[in-house]
């Protein structure tokens, strides 16, 4: 099994090794070609992003503008925050070249002097690590100025890292561009898209570290090779971060569209003391939850698992036995969500508050029935209501999660009123609503 | 208190301004240096960080009190933090939580009165796989038992 951001070579991710299989080999093939020649190799390699939204890579790239007299940056999303997401680490520890050579090349094909490799402060570790494989890149002449002399080509690039601290809305693209540029993390409105006004105004694209590490392969074996790898719509391998009740949980490097179960009961060696999946988060605690019962034939793509009503996220998946109390973890997720809130929108600042008191509400015994809906109601009023998706983040797993396993919250919860009135978000839901409405 | 960077770190700033093309750009990376030499980020400090870059001090305490890293107040030599995220959580980490809470008597965010130890509940650190884990300052501590963390708990003198 081809394995591409991961291989399996011993000290891989020592300079000599790494030269010695080709390294840096791809970043000469590339600085031979035109800009525009590269942005199209990875268009029609069809690679979407890692980060979450899976977008098309070279389609991104394009929106980049040819003409323009302002600076233009690259940054490198190592954010990497989302709970039951583990994958970077492993690229920073077990392949730092290859995401430092597709940087290279991902700024001489939009055409940026500067990338910032943004990894989360908690990372000190792989920080280390990847700033020792940045001096020794320097060293050997593929950054910086003296790349002019190693490649024969006009253009250089520098890379940079910044190092986060502590914030998870830093992993949305815009606040991860505030954060850069020594503000608070709070993401902005988008238009304009950073392509036209990002770091400092100036043109920017903002790609994670995974799709990055994947640019090498594709301009050394070519487009039609990594197209057909995996899903055809959504080609390449995926790092799966698999976490949970699994008896090998880690990250797997397997081909997209590799289906849930096998790589659950197989790759990962099966659920802990064989007992049953009660529930699947697929791609990251902010994707919708799957039922343990509705496994079957679901894969591991973007496509696929948007038709079985959930997302791969970064492909971090979270596995729960039927023990599991789903009113727990979702009592988690919430606080999560509420915490991490940037407070810069009402619906998301508020509502992850309210829906974090409600289930605990619950939690103590106090819930009806009615709360149930109520925290329906409250996601459906976050989610599309603010300007990062941090609020549809927090929406979909409570909303999803009780409607999905409604029939357990329902054990949780009274059967009937017996709160006193008025405590429901109902009626304080429109001001425009009709008097009688209201009265009800 | 009054605080004033050393020479070395002064250095260091210097090499940081070089990465970003406006002085403000430098403020997160400065703030670290300042917390690494006085420990924790008092006003004096703050003052300081504002005035080596030449930025307004409302922009470093805007940014100081956005991000969960930086302190304003001192923590302890070591700084524990327990991670009860999901995929923790799933594997015992909250019996992890408890237990360090028993061992060192202390709570979220609460110093002990030797200052040899502080405690945080940290949301997902990037462990996941290797969970239930725990932070002691920079390093990780993965794949935890009870065994593990007393162990791990003993060795901080």
């Amino acid at each position: 099994m081809e394995r591409i951001v991961l291989p399996q070579i011993e000290n891989f991710n020592t300079i000599d090794v790494y030269l010695a299989n080709g390294g840096f080999e791809s970043a000469k093939k590339a600085l031979a070609k035109t800009p525009d020649e590269i942005i199209d190799e990875v268009k029609k390699s069809g690679l979407r992003g890692r980060g979450g939204a899976a977008f098309s890579c070279g389609l991104k790239w394009s929106f980049m503008p040819k003409t323009t007299s302002k600076p233009k940056y690259l940054c490198i999303n190592g954010d990497e925050s989302e709970p039951g997401s583990f994958k970077d680490r492993q690229i920073f520890e077990d392949n730092p070249f290859q995401l430092i050579e597709g940087a290279i090349i991902a700024c001489y094909a939009i055409g940026a002097k500067v990338a910032y490799l943004y990894i989360r402060g908690e990372y000190h570790k792989w920080i280390k690590m990847m700033q020792a494989a940045v001096d020794i890149v320097y060293e050997k002449g593929f950054l910086g100025e003296k790349m002019k002399e190693t490649f024969g080509n006009d253009f250089s690039c520098d890379l940079f890292i910044h190092k986060g601290a502590g914030a998870y809305i830093c992993g949305e693209e815009s606040s991860l561009m505030n954060s850069i540029e020594g503000l608070r993390g709070y993401p902005r409105v988008k238009p304009p898209f950073p392509a036209q006004n990002g770091l400092w105004g100036n043109p920017t694209t903002i790609n994670n570290v995974e799709t990055i590490t994947n640019i090498p392969a594709i301009i050394k074996n070519g487009w039609e090779w990594f197209s057909k790898i995996g899903a055809p719509k959504h080609p390449g391998t995926i790092l799966f971060g698999i976490s949970g009740h699994v008896n090998k949980p880690g990250v797997y490097e397997l081909p997209s569209g590799t289906l849930l179960t096998e790589l659950i009961n197989d790759v990962a060696g099966g659920v802990i003391g064989n007992k049953k999946i009660k529930c699947v988060i697929p791609g990251g605690s902010s994707m919708p939850p799957l039922r343990g019962d509705k496994l079957e034939g679901v894969k591991m793509d973007a496509d696929s698992l948007r038709e079985v009503g959930s997302a791969i996220g970064t492909g971090g998946v979270m596995v729960m036995d039927e023990d599991t109390n789903l009113l727990d973890v979702l009592i988690r997720i919430a606080h999560f969500y509420h915490h991490e809130s940037c407070g810069q929108c009402t619906p998301c600042r508020e509502g992850t508050g309210w829906m974090e008191k409600t289930l605990k509400r619950i939690k103590q015994g106090n819930g009806t029935s009615e709360d149930l809906d109520l925290l329906c109601d409250v996601a459906n009023q976050i989610e599309g209501n603010t300007i990062c998706a941090l609020g549809d983040a927090a929406a979909w797993p409570v909303k999803f999660m009780i409607t999905r396993f409604r029939d357990e919250f329902e054990q949780y919860v009274k059967p009937e009123v017996s709160m006193p009135v008025p405590n429901k978000v109902h009626s304080m839901r429109s001001t425009a609503a009709p008097l009688n409405n209201l009265q009800k | 208190m009054s605080f004033k960077f050393t020479e070395e770190n002064l250095k260091k700033i210097e090499a940081v301004r070089e990465k970003y093309p406006t002085a403000l750009a430098a403020v997160m990376p400065v703030i670290y240096i300042a917390q690494e030499q006085n420990g924790y980020l008092s006003n004096e400090a703050m003052e300081e960080i504002a005035s080596v870059l030449g930025v307004d001090k409302v922009n470093v305490l805007s940014v100081v009190t956005f991000y969960t890293m930086y302190h304003t107040k001192p923590m302890g030599k070591y700084h524990v933090q327990v991670c009860t995220n999901v995929s923790c959580m799933l594997r015992g980490g909250y019996q992890i939580w408890d237990q360090v809470k028993g061992k060192l008597g202390l709570d979220h965010m609460q110093v002990s009165e030797d200052s040899k130890f502080s405690l945080e509940e940290v949301e997902c650190m990037g462990a996941c796989g290797y969970a239930p884990m725990l932070a002691v300052n920079e390093d990780y501590f993965e794949n935890l038992t009870k065994e593990k963390v007393e162990e791990i708990l003993d060795s901080l003198k």
